[in-house]
């Protein structure tokens, strides 16, 4: 390339390239604007609002064994709320990047002057909020339907490990959505998802795994994430290495964002 | 330093040679239509050229710099495919958000009052009509105060005014000193516009040259009568005057005489088969 370069002349003589704008300016820029687009299209929102609280409603509240047991409500509404943020993370990510990249507006979005990160930046964070939103009613039925108690530090603590948590699966949602067209995409997330939140012990606890699939279960990162997030709400320690095996699969999910990112040209033409 | 230079740039897309081996290099200030039927390469070219994609080989240079890496494209504007506006946003936001990328927009307010969208400004863009769609992605395509502008088809389904109204706005772009890269199927607009025109087909360059040498070259002209028998003739000629004169002078009985100019296909059909004739015979 270099030597092609070269024979132009003028290319070594350049003015030096003008700099975009601060990365901090264009990730908030991304992230109003894809809060925008998400809150306005309802169903999206109350998606994410519902599915945590039925899953609630049906499976624990009518558990008296579960429900009315403080420590076990807590673990029940945390596993819960982490599947509801892997679900909403891999598919609103996954699938909605897929999506998004077959829209005629990505191409156009690609050739702003912006690298990949700002509007990666926003959409973690924009997934984060919705998130958030998702957590609400799951918080109030549990507190209202259960015995499950927090104190307002645990609460705060619960939230913010949940959405540290929530990183490597938005991650690995982007490199599948940056990868796949979105029906390949579809696919693939439930294939991941459920074997992920079951062996991660977010519908049956992990206590009850016989060995093995206690030592496999330790090392996904939905088991790290939950135990992390059990240790946040009731006290109750994380294995030592969950903290190393989180970090572990969120540098590895980010990289292979960033590969899928810029393998990307726009729509296959094949 | 060129505005865009592109040089021996080849781009595949499976077994589909989109480029092949194509140069073209447009000077700051220069006024360039990009002309070709659809399928031809126009559109993969100036992907290359607003850092989309990346050639297979050759050199794609924007102000001087690769357009892949976003500093380079600080200087770019270009319009978003009309269908293409994300639908939930209003006109205002999707103005803010596109000028927030560049270091100097032009305020907001400014724009949709040269493009004649003030009152749209809180319409959400999935309500406007098609014409109020493109002159909205016309408008994004110059808020950053780019120095070079690459229009896609910019006035595709427009109507007269609408049209008209658009080549104005590009004409004082033009005229304040910046460069444009502009591609259409029709070729009244690239003659209104361009100053220079490249005819690319089957991901080739077929001619580079100033507008009125290409339009001598596709000038031809579609002839239409119903003849004496009542059967409707069709003649692709190059001179439709010497074409009508013969045949008033030849006595022949004809009706409803319609003259147009060949559409650009159609045009390009003659000037493809001569270039291919030429090559391979």
């Amino acid at each position: 390339m270099s030597a092609t370069t070269s024979t132009s002349g003028p290319a070594g003589l350049d003015e030096p390239a003008a700099q975009t704008q601060p990365f901090w300016v264009l990730s908030w820029l991304h992230l109003k604007y894809q809060f925008l687009e998400t809150v306005r299209v309802p169903i999206a929102v109350l998606g994410n609002l519902l599915f945590p609280s039925l899953a609630m409603v049906f499976f624990v509240v009518p558990q008296e064994s579960v429900a009315g047991n403080p420590l076990y409500a807590t673990i029940a509404i945390a596993g819960l709320g982490l599947f509801a943020i892997c679900s909403a993370s891999l598919f609103t990510y996954g699938l909605g990047v897929a999506e998004d990249r077959q829209l005629p507006f990505y191409p156009f979005l690609r050739s702003l002057p912006a690298g990949p990160g700002p509007q990666m930046v926003a959409r973690v964070l924009n997934g984060g909020i919705f998130s958030l939103f998702g957590l609400l009613p799951l918080i109030l039925i549990g507190w209202l339907f259960t015995a499950a108690t927090l104190t307002f530090g645990q609460l705060l603590a619960g939230i913010g490990t949940i959405l540290a948590v929530s990183v490597p699966f938005v991650l690995l949602g982007m490199a599948i959505g940056y990868k796949l067209s979105a029906k390949a995409a579809l696919p693939v997330v439930q294939v991941i998802l459920f074997p992920l939140a079951f062996a991660g012990g977010l519908f049956l606890p992990p206590e009850a795994f016989p060995a093995w699939l206690d030592a496999i279960s330790k090392a996904t990162p939905t088991r790290a994430g939950r135990d992390l997030l059990v240790q946040a709400t009731t006290g109750l320690d994380a294995y030592a290495l969950a903290l190393p095996v989180l970090a572990g699969w969120t540098v590895l999910f980010a990289v292979l964002a960033i590969l899928a990112y810029r393998s990307d040209e726009g729509r296959r033409f094949r | 330093m060129s505005a865009v230079e592109v040089s021996g740039v080849t781009r595949r897309f499976g077994a589909v040679v989109a480029l092949d081996d194509v140069s073209l290099d447009v000077g700051h200030g220069e006024l360039v239509g990009l002309l070709g039927p659809n399928g031809a390469g126009k559109s993969t070219l100036l992907s290359l050229v607003s850092g989309q994609r990346r050639p297979d080989t050759g050199v794609v240079r924007l102000n001087g710099h690769d357009p892949r890496d976003a500093r380079s494209r600080t200087v770019l504007g270009l319009t978003p495919q009309e269908t293409g506006l994300p639908a939930t946003l209003r006109v205002r936001e999707v103005v803010d958000f596109v000028g927030g990328h560049y270091p100097d927009p032009v305020p907001t307010g400014e724009l949709l009052e040269q493009f004649g969208l003030s009152d749209l400004g809180k319409r959400q863009t999935g309500s406007l009509s098609g014409g109020q769609k493109r002159r909205l992605a016309v408008a994004l395509s110059l808020v950053g105060r780019p120095r070079v502008v690459l229009l896609d088809e910019p006035t595709t389904g427009l109507d007269v005014s609408g049209r008209g109204a658009l080549w104005d706005a590009i004409r004082e772009y033009h005229a304040s000193g910046g460069t444009v890269l502009l591609t259409s199927h029709y070729l009244e607009e690239v003659q209104a516009l361009a100053e220079r025109v490249v005819v690319i087909d089957h991901g080739t360059v077929l001619a580079d040259d100033s507008l009125e040498t290409i339009l001598g070259r596709v000038g031809a002209r579609r002839v239409q009568f119903t003849d004496a028998e009542g059967t409707r003739q069709e003649h692709l000629v190059a001179d439709s005057d010497a074409f009508v004169r013969d045949l008033v002078r030849a006595g022949t009985e004809f009706r409803d005489l319609e003259i147009r100019g060949a559409s650009l296909e159609e045009a390009f059909g003659q000037l493809v088969d001569a270039t291919n004739e030429g090559a391979v015979r």
